[in-house]
C-alpha cells in the first residue's frame, strides 16, 4: 500500500522510525537505541521546560534514571500547568472490559480519528505505551473510579466504541497531573530536580548546532537568567490561546515553542486545531475564556435543535417531533458519541442555518431529560454531578430542568513543533514532548488521548530515546559564560525593551482580542482561500500596528503580568501568519481542518491523499529574499503499510 | 457556506436580552512588592455585567487602569475553571469570597448587589509572604509534598493496575481527600494560619490506599515536620478552613492526620 502520493520527502525531516513488523517496532528501536551508562548520568544536565503531564513525567522519570535535571514553569507551583484541568479520561487498551479492545484497536481508532495524517510507527508505540501508564498512575496512587468489587471502571468516550477510558470522577487531569508532580516533587526532595517556578523560558540557545541553554525571564525579579544543559525539553503545550478565547488556561502559550521554532526546529501541521463540541457558549464581550463541558457528558445527553430555523419556544415547549437531533440522524453508528471535529461541525452547520437556540443564537442544546427519566436524577448526579454545578455556576441555568446550551470552542493543537521518532526535534538535543508537538494525533485528536500521550512521552518515550543524542553525540562541556548565552540575553532584553518603549495607547489584551476574532472568523471550524488570504493581509497590519502601539505599565525589573502577556501575544502574530498560510496551503480538508472548497457533496471533509498525505513542516526563513515569505515547506510523506486509507466515516 | 459573520457573532456574543449592570466600589489590597508597604485603594466601577466572573470584572478594571496609564493590578489566575488552584483573593473577609465549595475564579457578578462594596485582599499568611499587590507565594505547599507527600513508585516497575484491587468505597474516600487543589484558601481562613488540612488530605489520599502502605509512617512524619519549619500554626478545632475549602474537603481528614502522626511516632512503620 504505502504511501499514495507522490510528495517529495524532505532531507531535513528524516523520521528515524524503525521498519519491520508494526508491533515489533518500538521494542526493536529500543533494543538499538544507545544507552548511558549509570554512572555517567549524572554528568549529564537534562532543562526540561514546562511541568504538566509531559514534563513532569520526563523530568521525575529522567532523574529516576540519575541524570540531572532543572525543571522550569511560569505557574508559582508546577502541580497548575493546564493538563489540571482534563477532566474526562484516559485512553488504554487494556482490554480489562472483555469488549473487544487490543493495542491495535487503539492504534487504529486514533490512526483513523486522526484523519490519516499522523505517523503508523508513532500511534502504534502510543497505543503499546498506553497499558504501561495505568499501571504507572495506579502504582503512584492516582485514584481512577472503581467497581463496587475493587477493579477499575471504565467508560467509552468520544468516538471510541469499546471502553478503555480511565477517569477520576471528572477530574482525571487533575489527578494524573497530581500524581506526575508528586513524582516530580520527590526528585525535587531527593535533590535530583532543581525546580524553577515562575520562570519563563524566552529563547533557546544554540551551539555548534545542538540545543545548550535556554534564557529565562525571572517572573518575580524580572531578571533575565541564562541555564546551560547538555539536552532541552519542550513540554510547553499547545498554542489554541492564539484565538484569545479558547478553553485553554489564561497562561497557556507559544513562546517557548515560537523561540525554538526561530532557532530552527521547523513547525509542523500549524493549521491542525481542534475545535471542541460541547463548551458553554460566549456570554458577553467580557469573556476571558470558554468552559469546557467535559465529553463525557454526551454519552447521556442527547444533542439537538428546533427543526424550523428561527423557532424562540422554550426547549420544553418545542414537541418532540419538531426536534432534529441531528447528530443521531446523519451518523447513526456513532450518534452523540460522534468524534470531536465531526460534532463540533455539525453543531456550526444547524446554527448557520438559523437553528441555533439560546440567545445569541450560536448553541445547541444538550439534552439530558431522557437519561434522567430512564436511570434517575441521584444516578446523573452521581455522574455528572461536578459539572452540572459548574454549568449552573457560570450560566445561571439549571441543566437538570434545562437543556444545556452548548458550542464549539478552540481546545487542543495538533500542530507543534516537528519531531522525529524519537523525539527530537530539527535542532539537535532539542526534544518536543506533549501537546507541543505535531506527533501523534494527525489531524484530529480522539477524547482521552492528549492525557495518554503527555505521560506516554514522558514516562515510556524519552526515558530511552535521549540516550541515542546524549551517548551518541559529543557534548563538550559548556557554560553560561559562552558567548552565545550573553548573546541571546542580549536580544531578549532588547525586545523587551522594545515592547515597553513602544508607549503607544492599547493594552496587549485588546490586540490579543482583536488578533483572536480574526483568526477564529478566518482560521477557526472552517477556512476558505478567500478568507485565508484576507486574514493575512490583516494579521500583518495588527502585528504592526502592534509594536508600535502596545502600552506596557509598570516596570520590568518586578512582577509584571502585562509585559508578560505582551511577549506571549507578540509571538502569537507571527504563529497566526504561519498557520494561515498552512491552512492555505493545504488543499484538502482533514480532521480540524475544515477548507470549505474541499467538502464532499453531504458537506463532509474530503481529504486529497494524492496530493497531501503529508506533514508539512515550516522552516523560518527570515532572511527571504523576496522580503514577503518568512517560511519555507518540508514534507514528510506519511507511508501506510498497516492501515487502508479510507473516507473516515462515522455513519 | 462562508459564515464568517455568523461565527464572529458567536465569538463577540452580543448580549441579546439586557439584565441590569452593577455599579461596585472595591477596595483593593496594593503593595508594591514583599517588603513595601500596602493599602487599600478604592475604584469604583458603574458597568458590571452580571455574567461577568470575579476575574472578568478585574479584568475590566486593569483594562481601565491601562488606559489611564496606572498600572494594573497584580493577581494570580489561569485555568479559570476552580481546577488548578492559583487563583486566590480575600473577597470581603472570605478566601474565595461567600459562595461555598466555590474558587474564586467561579463566583459570577450575578451574586452581588447593585451599590455593593467590595473589599479584595490577598490570602494572608505568615507562610504566604506577599509578592505583589494579590499575589503570594505559596512555596511552603510544594516543600511540604517535596518533603513526603508521595508514594514512590519509578516509572517502569508498576505492577499491573488491577493486581491490586481497591474497594469502590475506599477509592473514592481516597479520592475525596485528592480533590484537594492546593489554593491555601484553609491557611487563609485559620486564625492560627495553619495547613493542617492541606497537609491532611494530602496525607489521607496516601494513607488510605494500599499502595501507600509502605512510606505511610515516614510520610506523615516528613510532612509535618516540614509544615512546622515553614511557619504555619496549629490546629485548634474551628472548622473554618473546611467552610472555605472550594472542593469540600472534610476536617475528618485532620483527625485522621492526627492518628496517623501519633501512630507513626508510636509504632514508626
Amino acid at each position: 500500500m504505502s504511501s499514495p502520493t507522490t510528495v517529495e520527502a524532505s532531507s531535513k525531516l528524516a523520521s528515524k522510525c524503525p521498519s519491520g513488523p508494526l508491533a515489533e517496532r518500538w521494542s526493536k528501536h529500543r533494543f538499538e537505541l544507545k544507552l548511558v551508562n549509570p554512572a555517567n548520568r549524572r554528568k549529564f544536565h537534562v532543562l526540561v521546560v514546562g511541568t504538566g503531564l509531559a514534563g513532569a513525567s520526563a523530568a521525575s522519570s529522567l532523574a529516576e534514571l540519575g541524570y540531572s535535571v532543572s525543571a522550569f514553569c511560569i505557574q508559582d507551583s508546577p502541580r497548575r500547568a493546564h493538563s489540571i484541568a482534563a477532566q474526562g479520561g484516559i485512553n488504554a487498551a487494556k482490554n480489562y472490559q472483555n469488549d473487544g479492545d487490543s493495542v491495535h484497536r487503539l492504534f487504529y481508532d486514533t490512526i483513523k480519528g486522526g484523519d490519516f495524517r499522523a505517523r503508523e510507527s508513532n500511534v502504534h508505540r502510543l497505543a503499546e505505551v498506553s497499558v504501561n501508564i495505568i499501571d504507572q498512575c495506579v502504582a503512584l496512587g492516582v485514584p481512577f473510579a472503581r467497581e463496587y468489587g475493587g477493579l477499575l471502571a471504565n467508560r467509552s468516550f468520544g468516538g471510541a466504541q469499546v471502553s478503555r477510558t480511565f477517569y477520576a470522577r471528572g477530574q482525571t487531569g487533575q489527578q494524573l497531573l497530581l500524581g506526575a508532580y508528586s513524582g516530580l516533587m520527590r526528585q525535587v526532595g531527593e535533590g535530583q530536580v532543581k525546580l524553577y517556578p515562575r520562570h519563563e523560558m524566552l529563547d533557546l540557545v544554540v551551539i555548534d548546532g545542538v540545543a545548550r541553554g535556554i534564557v529565562c525571564r525571572d517572573l518575580t525579579t524580572g531578571e533575565i537568567k541564562s541555564y546551560a544543559g547538555d539536552a532541552v525539553l519542550l513540554c510547553t503545550g499547545g498554542y489554541g490561546n492564539v484565538f484569545y478565547l479558547s478553553t485553554n488556561a489564561k497562561a497557556c502559550n507559544v513562546t517557548a515553542a515560537w523561540r525554538a521554532h526561530k532557532r530552527g526546529a521547523l513547525f509542523a501541521n500549524a493549521c491542525y486545531t481542534q475545535i471542541h463540541p460541547t463548551c458553554i457558549p460566549v456570554s458577553g464581550s467580557h469573556q476571558s475564556k470558554l468552559t469546557l463541558m467535559s465529553e463525557s457528558l454526551r454519552n447521556d445527553g442527547r444533542v439537538w435543535v428546533p427543526k424550523a430555523k428561527g423557532d424562540t419556544r422554550s426547549p420544553e415547549q418545542i414537541p418532540e417531533d419538531e426536534r432534529d437531533y441531528y447528530l443521531e440522524r446523519k451518523y447513526p453508528s456513532f450518534g452523540n458519541l460522534s468524534p470531536r471535529d465531526i460534532s463540533s461541525r455539525a453543531a456550526k452547520q444547524v446554527c448557520d442555518e438559523g437553528r441555533g437556540v439560546g440567545a445569541s443564537k450560536m448553541s445547541v442544546f444538550l439534552d439530558f431529560r431522557a437519561a434522567i427519566e430512564r436511570d434517575g436524577v441521584d444516578e446523573i448526579r452521581s455522574r455528572y454531578g461536578n459539572l452540572f454545578q459548574m454549568y449552573e455556576r457560570i450560566t445561571g441555568e439549571d441543566p437538570y430542568r434545562v437543556p444545556m446550551r452548548i458550542y464549539p470552542a478552540v481546545h487542543y493543537t495538533m500542530g507543534g513543533l516537528w519531531v522525529d521518532y524519537n523525539l527530537e526535534s530539527t535542532v539537535p538535543g532539542l526534544f518536543v514532548l506533549g501537546e507541543a508537538n505535531f506527533s501523534d494525533h494527525g489531524a484530529n485528536r480522539l477524547g482521552a488521548s492528549a492525557l495518554m500521550q503527555g505521560l506516554a512521552d514522558g514516562y515510556f518515550v524519552i526515558p530511552y530515546t535521549i540516550a541515542a543524542h546524549l551517548a551518541g553525540r559529543k557534548l563538550g562541556k559548556i557554560s553560561t559564560s559562552h558567548d552565545e548565552f550573553k548573546r541571546v540575553e542580549q536580544g531578549v532584553r532588547e525586545r523587551i525593551e522594545r515592547l515597553k518603549n513602544a508607549k503607544g495607547k492599547r493594552s496587549p489584551d485588546s490586540f490579543h482580542r482583536e488578533l483572536g476574532l480574526l483568526m477564529w472568523d478566518k482560521c477557526g471550524m472552517a477556512r476558505n482561500a478567500d478568507g485565508l488570504r484576507e486574514a493575512l493581509v490583516k494579521i500583518r497590519e495588527l502585528r504592526d500596528a502592534y509594536w508600535q502601539d502596545v502600552k506596557i505599565p509598570g516596570d520590568a525589573a518586578e512582577l509584571n503580568n502585562v509585559l508578560e502577556h505582551a511577549g506571549r501575544v507578540a509571538d502569537f502574530f507571527e504563529l497566526a501568519e504561519l498557520m494561515c498560510m498552512d491552512a492555505l496551503h493545504r488543499n484538502e480538508s482533514c480532521g480540524g481542518h475544515f477548507r470549505e472548497e474541499y467538502q464532499t457533496p453531504d458537506g463532509e471533509a474530503k481529504r486529497d491523499d494524492a496530493n497531501f498525505c503529508y506533514a508539512g513542516a515550516w522552516e523560518y526563513a527570515p532572511e527571504s529574499p523576496s522580503g514577503k515569505v518568512g517560511w519555507s515547506m518540508h514534507k514528510e510523506p506519511l507511508v501506510f503499510e498497516n492501515v487502508k486509507l479510507a473516507e473516515r466515516s462515522y455513519k | 457556506m462562508s459564515s464568517s459573520h455568523d461565527t464572529h457573532a458567536s465569538h463577540a456574543a452580543a448580549p441579546t436580552h439586557e439584565k441590569k449592570h452593577l455599579a461596585l466600589t472595591l477596595h483593593v489590597w496594593r503593595q508594591r512588592a514583599a517588603t513595601s508597604e500596602g493599602k487599600f485603594v478604592t475604584y469604583k466601577l458603574d458597568d458590571v455585567s452580571p455574567d461577568m466572573s470575579f476575574l472578568e470584572m478585574l479584568d475590566v478594571l486593569n483594562e481601565r487602569l491601562i488606559a489611564n496609564g496606572e498600572e494594573p493590578i497584580a493577581f494570580d489566575h489561569d485555568c479559570r475553571e476552580g481546577i488548578c488552584g492559583a487563583c486566590s483573593l480575600t473577597i470581603n473577609g472570605q478566601p474565595h469570597g461567600f459562595e461555598r465549595e466555590t474558587t474564586t475564579c467561579q463566583i459570577h457578578m450575578r451574586r452581588f448587589e447593585d451599590g455593593q462594596t467590595i473589599y479584595i485582599e490577598p490570602f494572608r499568611a505568615n507562610a504566604f509572604p506577599v509578592v505583589k499587590d494579590l499575589v503570594v507565594d505559596r512555596g511552603a505547599f510544594d516543600r511540604i509534598i517535596a518533603a513526603g507527600g508521595f508514594i514512590t513508585a519509578r516509572a517502569g516497575s508498576a505492577p499491573d493496575a488491577n493486581a491490586l484491587p481497591i474497594a469502590g468505597d475506599v477509592a473514592e474516600s481516597a479520592m475525596d481527600a485528592a480533590a484537594c487543589i492546593g489554593c491555601g484558601a484553609c491557611v487563609a481562613s485559620c486564625k492560627n494560619a495553619s495547613a493542617m488540612l492541606f497537609v491532611s488530605a494530602k496525607v489521607s489520599h496516601l494513607a488510605l490506599l494500599p499502595q501507600g502502605q509502605a512510606e505511610r509512617s515516614r510520610r506523615v512524619l516528613a510532612m509535618v515536620e516540614q509544615m512546622d519549619k515553614e511557619g504555619f500554626g496549629n490546629c485548634t478545632n474551628e472548622s473554618e478552613c473546611e467552610a472555605a475549602c472550594p472542593k469540600g474537603i472534610s476536617v475528618a481528614n485532620i483527625a485522621r492526620l492526627n492518628r496517623e502522626y501519633l501512630r507513626a511516632l508510636a509504632c514508626g512503620d
